[in-house]
């Protein structure tokens, strides 16, 4: 469904990924990970079109459904973005205004993208938010940001973004500002997603076994390079990448390595 | 087992309220008991907002609790004022877990490593280099690092600068809140292999802020649980797989996705969220979301009791058994 093809991201004319290509099929999960730098939220915000700071696609192609997204004018863009492909940032509260109601921003997204009354978008929105298991929608949705916790933010995030059942879901560090009890239903949560709806996911993370749990296939970066990928029975038993060794072992595990005695 | 005489902090019954909207109390921490040892690390884990941060900034006296005393080798450093106070705070030092948020960006890494021995005139000017040097060799930095400006380095470096300025005035307790938890996992390893290798030359003690049961438990010597402002269970780090007793406990080992772990198992966590700390509830705090809630613990609030040694657990499914026996 998504297909990326040898593409080369530079900033000011300096590559900073190279070579990358990835495939992903319908209800499948992908997750990129490796070190900060290495380039894993610029390959996803290329396939959102949403490079920042004059961030170009130099070489390579990237195909949705079979058709380039690299060629796409604004309103191509505009119609694809939110409906068609969705993302969710590490920090939900932070894409929000904080000094406007979830509901007005709720409703103030759908009715960009589809044409209906203010009431019936905030019906819409209530119902997402239920959908989303967050408990009585209709306060979440009179709350202002700041109001919430970290875990219910993400939450509202995910469910805007699930509002037009995407069929490409983008989650960047979709849980690493979160509490490990929260990531455990976040990470539960989106892979519900994607075995009721059939939602594509590629998560960036940089959590091994966050990773390792959700994904179909992982995708080892490093310095804006694919060093490795494979599912997880490759990249956690039979890899030989030294990279990928390293950053294995250095994920702290119960009952794991105790450096005292 | 611990040595009572190896004591060199400890805390007995401090509490800390903060005034709150509408006449109400939030209570960060409620009736929290601590000891410190000699050359240990005691690690203190529990959900954002549960009060952890608030508990380890008395230690070094950024607040005071509103009841309790904490005595450092018997004295009361929350009662502590003028020359004493500043005196005691050498041997307290601290860690954040923002290296760059806690530097003077204005400053070179050779000043920032030298003030607080300057403040306490451990040294001149004139020593400020090679003392500089010294400290940044001590946590495997290269020593030509001292002309630079802390952000044209990367955020492990930076963390081991804040660790050197932390040992600079050899202090005897050094509080590090979630001093690895912006790290890349890679880099958080040799930070902590940094830390325990300067706390085995130093004989240091550590008090550690981290809401990864498996990074606490590879380092730590002692483990504290913290729920809503209460200490929930006191373990010894090894083996904490196979003894974590409290029902919070559990779930927070069960919430972690480890690479070694059961990929077929679902991942099991606590679907709900903690409560305000604010309407803390009657009873136990963890009534709502455990799965073992009695009656009782709507009703009573059960307190920390022993269980083995070195182990205690605040729970009244462990107080009727230890009743029974």
């Amino acid at each position: 469904m998504l297909e990326i093809k040898d593409i080369t991201i530079s900033y000011k004319g300096r590559p900073t990924v190279t070579d990358f290509s990835l495939t992903l099929a319908q209800g499948k999960i992908c997750s990129i990970v490796g070190e900060s730098g290495s380039g894993k939220t610029t390959v996803i915000r290329a396939v959102l079109g949403l490079l920042a700071g004059g961030g170009q696609v130099t070489q390579g192609e990237i195909l949705f459904e079979g058709k380039s997204l690299l060629s796409n004018t604004k309103e191509e863009w505009r119609r694809l973005r939110g409906s068609d492909i969705s993302m969710i940032f590490q920090d939900s509260g932070a894409m929000t205004n904080q000094t406007r109601t979830i509901g007005r921003q709720f409703v103030e997204y759908i009715r960009t993208h589809e044409t209906i009354s203010k009431a019936d978008a905030w019906q819409k929105g209530v119902q997402m938010l239920e959908r989303m298991r967050l408990p009585s929608g209709d306060n979440i949705m009179k709350s202002y940001p700041f109001q919430l916790s970290g875990g219910m933010r993400q939450r509202v995030g995910i469910a805007m973004a699930m509002t037009f059942l995407p069929k490409l879901l983008l989650a960047d560090e979709p849980t690493s500002a979160l509490d490990v009890t929260t990531q455990a239903q976040i990470v539960r949560q989106m892979m519900a997603l994607r075995d009721e709806y059939k939602t594509s996911i590629i998560v960036v993370t940089h959590n091994l076994g966050v990773a390792a749990y959700m994904s179909d296939f992982i995708v080892v970066m490093k310095q804006g390079k694919i060093v490795d990928a494979g599912d997880r029975e490759h990249i956690l038993y039979h890899s030989d990448n030294a990279y990928t060794r390293l950053l294995l072992d250095a994920v702290p595990s119960l009952g794991g390595v105790r450096y005292v005695g | 087992m611990l040595d009572e005489k190896e004591l060199i902090l400890e805390a007995r019954h401090v509490t800390r309220k903060f005034p709150a909207s509408n006449h109400r109390t939030l209570v960060a921490c409620n009736d929290v008991n601590l000891k410190f040892y000699k050359g240990k690390t005691l690690g203190l884990v529990g959900e954002s907002g549960c009060g952890k941060s608030t508990f380890m900034r008395f230690l070094v006296s950024l607040d005071t609790p509103t009841e309790g005393e904490i005595l450092f080798h018997g004295n009361d450093i929350t009662k502590m004022k003028g020359a004493k106070l500043r005196d005691t705070r050498q041997h307290i030092q601290m860690v954040f877990q923002d290296p760059s948020g806690s530097f003077n960006p204005k400053m070179k890494i050779r000043d920032i490593l030298c003030e607080p021995l300057l403040n306490f005139q451990r040294i001149t000017k004139s020593e400020k280099d090679a003392v500089a040097r010294k400290l940044l060799a001590q946590v495997d930095l290269p020593e030509d690092f001292a002309d630079r400006y802390p952000h044209n380095m990367s955020g492990g470096q930076r963390q081991r600068i804040a660790i050197a300025r932390a040992i600079a005035l050899e202090p005897e307790l050094i509080v590090m809140d979630e001093a690895t938890c912006a790290l890349d996992v890679s880099v958080q390893k040799t930070i902590i292999e940094l830390v325990v290798k300067l706390q085995k030359e130093k004989n240091i003690s550590i008090g550690f802020i981290a809401h990864d049961l498996g990074l606490i438990q590879s380092f730590a010597h002692q483990i504290a649980v913290m729920y809503l402002g209460n200490i929930v269970e006191v373990l010894p780090a090894d083996d904490l797989h196979k003894n974590a007793r409290h029902p919070y406990t559990q779930a927070l080992m069960g919430a972690i996705f480890d690479i070694h772990m059961d990929f077929s198992k679902k991942i099991e966590s606590i679907e709900s969220e903690a409560p305000s700390p604010l309407d803390v509830p009657i009873g136990c705090p963890f009534q709502d979301r455990c799965t073992h809630c009695m009656e009782i613990c709507r009703k009573e609030r059960p307190l920390l009791m022993e269980l083995e040694t070195d182990h205690e657990v605040a729970c009244h499914l462990f107080a009727q058994k230890g009743g029974a026996q």
